[in-house]
């Protein structure tokens, strides 16, 4: 009798080197991490309203 | 101000309240965290769902490996199964786990009790109707222990030889084990073996430990697992069926397991657990341990955080 | 407003356990500082937005949490509302641990410990392993095929440890109540602690920076 086992046809995609083994998704997650990471330390932050230089046309 | 002060001096850290200031709306800065969580959480929820794979049932295991099934119940009977070997909670049959030599399992106390055999005896026991059933389990019942040892493990041996086919295992001195565990596997095609093991006698049932310990003693619960790349030396406890995402946190835990000496240590479940907390101590204690508190001194990656401060107060 | 004194301006009663309260709970942070309006100058990164953005995920995870217990245990298996109100619960709770870590990789690489703030590091830690357990109770409440195996292998690593007795890992029923009542509960408390710790001492200063009393006068005050 067949049976469907599922188990096989859904086992997800995997990168494997060494003892590592992690899945694709996994590491996206990682990866994906360490860019916010990043990004966060080097992009400029908003400066508040009173820091700001005036601008030619004159600000408030 | 002071912070703890070592013999060789460190900079003390000023109050913070004493520093300029500059407007910051905190509840909107929250409001807005709030709103784009939200929205991210829904976005991957409706494009990537989760994952909901069904359990495996008693009877899908009768039918999708039935000789796995009649193996476990007589490894039950024989008492070779892991739940049968187990120890604390379930029995007194193994001393379990040491770390560093201390006795933590058997320390645990048997506060589970479960009876291996007790697994296949029970539910069929309330196997209505089988004049034959009821035959055998009376006489497994008025057998010596040593008697009943000697059925079960001479049968397991022959279904092994037999390559787990009831049918092709040679007469022998088997005693009523065959026929319990036909019975037994007709029972889980039956689907009432899950509510005979929880349910049977209280209506609600207590809860699903002895039928997870007998689907755990067979083969398929495993295999399965491993076809899903979950399995323990598999990196499994950082993994999730299909493509979705896991548990990344789980990453060392799950990483000891992959290598020696614990990859191939009886005690390795108490010796990961014993580092891990060790590590998480660690982890938690950084403000006090000197070294691994001034790392961040050393790699400066601050630098990036506060450049605009810097270049307006320059450091002596 | 002078702490330790009725509203009426009457001294307090001697030994008043009601005043002594109400002393320690408004000194717990600085006047102003419970919901300040403005931050020292040098809280200028993105890196600074990963707390709030921990405490935004978490609330997330909560909510989903209780529109999934609305419908109780089956629901996400027989609905298809159910199983979407359990792909936002899953999804939450990846965020939450990703920012989460951002936020203590971010915290590490500023020292953030410093100047009295060891037990605002210390209760992070301990939120974030309380978090853990928290998830994985929850991965053991799916009653699906992940718990089975889940179950199956975690609980030998909590009976290695001789604790398996007391949390059992096959009885979903108590893992369902450690998940949804206590767990919750204790990761709210520690979390709590850790707020109030950061309003109590303020963002930490940058590395090495001068006090402002030193060499100059003060600023506008908070």
């Amino acid at each position: 009798m067949a049976v469907h086992d599922s188990a096989a046809l859904t086992a997800g995609h995997y990168i494997d080197w060494g003892v590592i083994s992690i899945s694709v998704t996994n590491a996206a997650i990682i990866g994906l991490m360490v860019v916010v990471f990043v990004l966060a330390l080097v992009l400029p932050f908003p400066r508040p309203r009173e820091e700001r230089p005036p601008t030619r046309q004159g600000e408030p | 101000m002071a912070t703890l002060s070592p013999p060789r001096a460190r900079p003390t850290t000023p109050d913070s309240h004493d520093f300029e200031t500059r407007p910051y709306d905190l509840v909107k800065e929250f409001v807005i965290a709030l709103a784009f969580v939200a929205v991210l959480t829904t976005l991957l929820a409706a494009v990537f769902s989760s994952p909901d794979e069904k359990p495996i049932t008693m009877q899908r295991w009768a039918t999708a490996a039935p000789g796995d099934v009649v193996a476990t119940a007589v490894g039950e009977l024989a008492g070779t199964t892991t739940s049968a070997t187990y120890g604390a909670p379930y029995s007194h049959a193994a001393q379990g786990q040491t770390l560093l030599g201390v006795p933590l399992q058997k320390w645990g106390g048997v506060r589970i009790p479960v009876s291996s055999q007790d697994l296949v005896l029970q539910p069929l026991t309330g196997y209505a109707g089988d004049p034959r059933v009821a035959a055998a389990l009376q006489l497994w019942g008025g057998a010596s222990a040593q008697q009943q040892q000697a059925w079960a493990t001479t049968y397991a041996d022959a279904l092994a030889t037999a390559g787990g086919d009831p049918a092709a295992v040679p007469r022998g001195a088997y005693g009523p084990v065959p026929l319990l565990a036909a019975a037994f596997l007709q029972l889980a095609r039956t689907g009432g073996l899950e509510g005979a093991l929880t349910s049977s006698g209280n209506f609600y049932g207590g809860d699903q430990t002895r039928s997870v310990l007998l689907l755990a003693d067979g083969a398929y619960l495993e295999d399965q697992a491993v076809a899903q790349h979950l399995g323990g030396d598999q990196w499994g406890m950082m993994n999730e069926t299909g493509n979705y995402p896991g548990q990344p946190w789980m990453w060392l835990y799950t990483f000891w397991y992959q290598v020696k000496p614990f990859s191939t240590s009886p005690n390795a479940d108490a010796q990961v657990w014993g580092l891990m907390m060790v590590l998480t101590l660690a982890l938690a204690l950084v403000p006090w341990i000197p070294g691994l508190r001034s790392i961040p001194r050393w790699i400066p990656v601050h630098r990036l955080v506060w450049r605009r401060w810097y270049r307006t107060h320059p450091r002596q | 407003m002078t702490t330790g004194q009725a509203p009426t301006g009457a001294a307090a009663p001697a030994g008043s356990w009601t005043a002594w309260l109400r002393t320690r709970i408004s000194r717990t942070v600085p006047p102003g500082q419970v919901l300040p309006d403005r931050q020292p100058a040098y809280v200028a990164s993105w890196i600074y937005v990963f707390g709030v953005l921990s405490l935004a995920a978490l609330v997330v995870v909560i909510g989903s949490g209780v529109v999934l217990s609305l419908g109780g245990v089956s629901w996400w298996h027989d609905s298809s509302v159910g199983h979407f109100v359990n792909s936002l619960h899953l999804w939450s709770v990846e965020i939450f641990f990703a920012v989460m870590v951002v936020h203590l990789w971010g915290k590490f690489w500023m020292a953030a410990w410093r100047g009295k703030r060891g037990l605002t590091w210390l209760s992070g830690v301990v939120a974030f392993v309380a978090s853990i357990g928290t998830a994985f109770t929850g991965y053991l409440s799916q009653s699906n095929f992940d718990s089975q195996w889940i179950s199956s292998e975690g609980k030998d690593g909590i009976n290695a440890i001789g604790v398996g007795a007391y949390f059992n890992v096959l009885n979903p029923g108590q893992m369902l109540m450690w998940h949804i009542v206590l767990l919750p509960v204790a990761v709210g408390i520690i979390v709590g602690i850790h707020v109030v710790l950061v309003r109590r001492h303020g963002v930490v200063p940058p590395l090495d920076a001068e006090d402002p009393h030193a060499d100059r006068p003060r600023m506008e005050a908070d």
